[in-house]
């Protein structure tokens, strides 16, 4: 066992947990945050994706243990006041999502890439969301909604 | 009111997705529950001798081992075929024996031995790897084209051929062919995929044995239909004491609609010991288990006259259809794919032969499209082999020969109600500025790249399906759909529908034509589905379906609601029912200025009386309550059409191929949500480019999935596409009232010809699907292929 200190959406969270303990499994099931999502377990699907420390993280290979002391955002914690943060609202106007399954990583992803750039070109978005797989929208709404989003933000 | 069918309106669905509230099977934890993980085959074939569980039964937290024999004990029955084809000598098709877990022995990698229910998931794990299965391992039968000639994998089932079909006139299409000017030949082969939605199949069995219910939360297409198999032919439970629920489920395309045995074992298993059991999947398991797609080896022959005009198509078909005949598995490569192999051309004459064979690899089904993928792909690549022979240019070979007038009985079966085929020709010709393609090639050639176009002008059958029809060839059930309309007390409507919405947008477009139809603003609709305690029995979402069978049901409970309102409206306004007019949510009788809108019918249906200063009295006869249900059954298959044309760019050095430009003109009768149609082409234009250029189940020669993981399986990505062009067409379809016909295949159906088309222009020599770098690269450099000039 080992203890975490960790703040997640804003809230400080001291918790003994196994060493072993995957960040994905620990949001899912011992905090309900069910938002983030596991599509493949290995890293490459991108569903899990949540923000540790301002970058984006995949989740489900993350150990909640390495995460001491850091500050973690996921899906849920992305709207303030009730009201949604533009990529959310971007990607509602664009249709960047048919099943929502890909979706919280996909916007988590996203967010981080217009975090660090701030008006990609269409190359840099789709280089960027290589490593999130949808396999409902053929990228196009999603592509369409990151552009919109960085007209905005 | 402005008109919502037809408006780009935003989804209903997208706020809870976008925000992490989304609630998919996974997600779901119960009290008291426990934790599955099944023991799996590592081999693709062989005998059980025995299975010993006394190990894993007593590592920690491990609550019940179930094996094959546990099953039987208990009677619980086997996956079963939903469709019976019958072979072209008369004999019915041979199935084999798929019991959820195995009992003797095990027929493909990942096959279901036993389940291990634990108190938590790591207990499940860490006990599954204890149980000691003793195989005794026997050869596999692997390839589509080596089963009929390999050991039978199944006592009593020769050659493993589960059923020989024909379709149309063999005799009278060799006949036809003899005559032709010119014979062209191809083969072809249609490359297996792993469907891979991206929630990994998950399913949760809770039996509550105070009242013997019995509930299974999963991840599926048609959560009535899977109640209605697991309970009649898998005995889980009765049907008045089971429930199932498929609530937010993370994509389909096929790979979702069957009961599982993932899903009869857990839910049984719960039964027994009374615990919820919850399974999720991982990818791994999912790429083993979930339904494959496609595979299929062809062999097709197009007779032509000098004239250019298509005399005769004959094809020879080879469908790998797996270990197991899967519930839609004989259907897709025969019914679904035999009467679209001549497209929407007018061939007078042809004919469709179907081997269907069993091999030791996971079960083959439905994968968007089903069937008409596979003769979409035949069909147009001919054409454009044909067109090349000919010596005409590939769009006007392909109008000389579209069927132009309509109804059209083809030489095959279906009848097909309306279409406008030069439309969406001449529309994708303008959109995808043909005339200039000459230029684009020699720009592409001054970067060093080799560039072809591709055409693919196809069709589909879809609102699956006529009950009469279907349950005529095979079909263990009717295909109706059905619809609840409920409108509440305080004026807003809940709508139920059998349809099943994974990712499509079903409680918007459903909204939508409920909405005009009533004159209820949307925000007061809410659409239900998913969940066989709360609406009418429904046949689920495949095959194009659900707006054209599931919408038509909906549109006619709300046409009944309006009926039931004007009696009571006519009642009220002291009028008569025949002079009452409905339109834009209020009843007005005619010729005066009396009215009442329909949030005060239905006020009144359910508070008939006097309610403070409100009065509002039934007339004589008319039942209290504001709640109607429709059931329909649709006359025909509809028919959606379109015109594809792709351009590739093939780097000489690499052979990698590039989608540069792709257009998209598609005739889906009418729209309601524009938004949410292109959004489905998109989808389906990602999977079937990811067929021609990228995708592939693969199995090695003992029967072990090599491409069982995301790093050997390639998904398509985001930097693997351009922006699609995409533009349409309307023909309504006469077969239902609201003129639809389905979008949710078309792109997946279209774009495999078009693409692969395109890199043969671009390469000069035929390449098989999937068009990898090294395959282009291999054809490249055995053609000796002079580069362009960088």
């Amino acid at each position: 066992m080992v203890a975490v200190n960790i703040t997640i959406n804003g809230k400080k969270i001291s918790k003994d947990i196994q060493d072993n303990t995957l960040l994905s499994d620990f949001l899912r099931e011992n905090l309900s945050l069910t938002g983030t999502h596991i599509g493949c377990d290995t890293s490459q699907c991108g569903a899990c994706t949540i923000h540790l420390n301002g970058n984006s993280v995949k989740s489900c290979t993350t150990l909640v243990a390495d995460c001491e002391g850091g500050e973690i955002t996921t899906i849920e914690g992305l709207s303030k006041n009730g009201k949604m943060h533009q990529m959310q609202e971007s990607f509602k106007k664009h249709h960047g999502l048919q099943c929502g399954f890909c979706t919280p990583g996909m916007v988590m992803s996203a967010i981080d890439l217009l975090e660090k750039k701030k008006n990609p070109s269409e190359q840099e978005i789709r280089d960027w969301l290589e490593g999130n797989i949808c396999r409902c929208t053929g990228y196009q709404g999603i592509v369409a909604a990151v552009k919109d989003a960085a007209s905005k933000m | 009111m402005a008109n919502l069918v037809g408006s780009k309106v935003e989804r209903k669905e997208d706020k809870r997705f976008l925000t992490g509230k989304g609630q998919y099977t996974a997600d779901i934890n119960l009290v008291h529950q426990t934790y599955a993980c099944f023991v799996r085959s590592p081999h693709a074939r062989a005998k059980i001798n025995k299975i010993d569980i006394a190990k894993a039964s007593s590592a920690p937290g491990v609550v019940k081992i179930l094996t094959g024999d546990d099953l039987a004990k208990d009677k619980i029955g086997g996956l079963i075929a939903g469709w019976k084809i019958v072979s072209q000598d008369g004999k019915d098709m041979k199935v084999p024996p798929h019991p959820p877990l195995a009992k003797d022995s095990v027929n493909y990698v990942g096959d279901h031995v036993a389940i291990v229910i634990a108190e938590t998931l790591e207990q499940a794990k860490n006990a599954a790897e204890l149980v000691n299965v003793s195989y005794k391992i026997q050869k596999a039968v692997v390839k589509t084209e080596d089963a009929m000639n390999s050991d039978a994998i199944y006592e009593g089932i020769d050659r493993n051929l589960c059923f020989d079909f024909l379709l149309g006139d063999k005799g009278k299409t060799d006949e036809a062919l003899s005559k032709a000017d010119k014979v062209v030949k191809l083969d072809l082969i249609n490359n297996r995929l792993i469907p891979n939605a991206m929630e990994p199949r998950a399913s949760i069995g809770d039996y509550n044995p105070s009242s013997e219910q019995l509930t299974l939360y999963t991840t599926n297409q048609n959560p009535h239909l899977t109640r209605l198999v697991l309970s009649a032919f898998n005995a889980i439970a009765p049907e008045h004491k089971f429930r199932v629920v498929a609530p937010d489920v993370g994509g389909g395309f096929g790979s979702k609609i069957y009961p599982y045995a993932e899903d009869a074992v857990v839910a049984w298993a719960s039964k027994k010991i009374e615990r919820p059991v919850k399974w999720v999947a991982e990818r791994s398991e999912s790429f083993l288990s979930d339904c494959h797609g496609r595979d299929h080896i062809t062999h097709v022959e197009l007779g032509i006259k000098n004239d250019g005009k298509m005399t005769a198509l004959k094809v020879e078909t080879i469908a790998n259809i797996g270990a197991y005949a899967s519930l839609f598995a004989t259907v897709t490569p025969t019914y679904l794919y035999a009467p679209l192999v001549i497209g929407l051309y007018d061939i007078p004459v042809a004919s469709c032969n179907v081997k269907a064979v069993f091999t030791n690899t996971a079960p083959v089904d439905a994968y968007r499209g089903a069937g008409r993928p596979e003769a979409a792909f035949l069909i147009e690549r001919i054409v454009t082999e044909g067109a090349k022979e000919i010596g005409m240019d590939q769009a006007e070979f392909r109008k000389k020969n579209f069927i132009n007038k309509f109804p059209h009985q083809q030489c095959l079966i279906h009848n097909i109600d309306s279409g406008d085929y030069a439309a969406h020709l001449d529309k994708a010709l303008e959109v995808g500025d043909y005339k200039n393609f000459e230029n684009r090639r020699t720009q592409s050639a001054k970067k060093g790249k080799l560039r072809g176009i591709g055409f693919s002008t196809y069709i589909e059958a879809c609102g699956i399906a006529p009950s009469a029809v279907v349950m005529s060839i095979g079909a263990g059930v009717g295909l109706w759909e059905s619809a609840e309309v409920r409108f509440n007390a305080t004026g807003n409507v809940s709508v139920f529908t059998g349809a099943h919405s994974h990712g499509q947008g079903h409680e918007t477009t459903f909204a939508q034509i409920v909405g005009d139809r009533l004159g209820v603003a949307i925000e007061n609709i809410d659409v239900i589905h998913g969940d066989t305690d709360k609406g009418p029995f429904g046949m689920g979402t495949y095959g194009s379906r659900s707006l054209a069978v599931g919408g038509t049901a909906i549109a006619k409970a709300c046409d009944k609601i309006i009926e039931k309102g004007k009696k009571v409206a006519a009642h009220m306004l002291e009028g008569k029912p025949e002079d009452i007019e409905f339109k834009a949510g209020e009843f007005v009788l005619k010729n005066s200025n009396k009215k009442k809108t329909i949030g005060e019918i239905a006020f009144a249906c359910y508070l008939p009386g006097q309610y403070g200063e409100i009065k509002s009295p039934l007339p004589t006869g008319v039942e209290p309550g504001l709640k109607e249900t429709a059931f329909y059954d649709p006359v025909n298959f509809s028919f959606p059409a379109g015109t594809h044309i792709c351009e590739v760019e093939v780097d000489q050095d690499t052979g990698e191929t590039k989608v540069a430009k792709y257009t998209a003109v598609d005739d889906f009768g009418t729209i309601i949500n524009p938004m949410i149609v292109e959004g489905q082409v998109y989808g389906g234009l990602a999977q079937g480019i990811g067929q021609a250029l990228y995708e592939n189940g693969h199995y090695d020669e003992s029967g072990q999935l090599t491409t069982a993981s995301y790093m050997d399986y390639t998904m398509p990505r985001a930097d693997n596409f351009p922006q699609f062009k995409l533009d349409f067409t309307t023909t309504p379809a006469t077969s239902n009232p609201l003129g639809a016909k389905g979008c949710g295949e078309a792109g997946a159906i279209a774009a495999p010809p078009a693409v692969m088309n395109a890199v043969i222009d671009a390469v000069g020599t035929d390449v098989s699907m999937p068009a990898t770098a090294e395959k282009v690269w291999n054809a490249l450099k055995k053609k000796g292929t002079k580069k362009v000039a960088a």
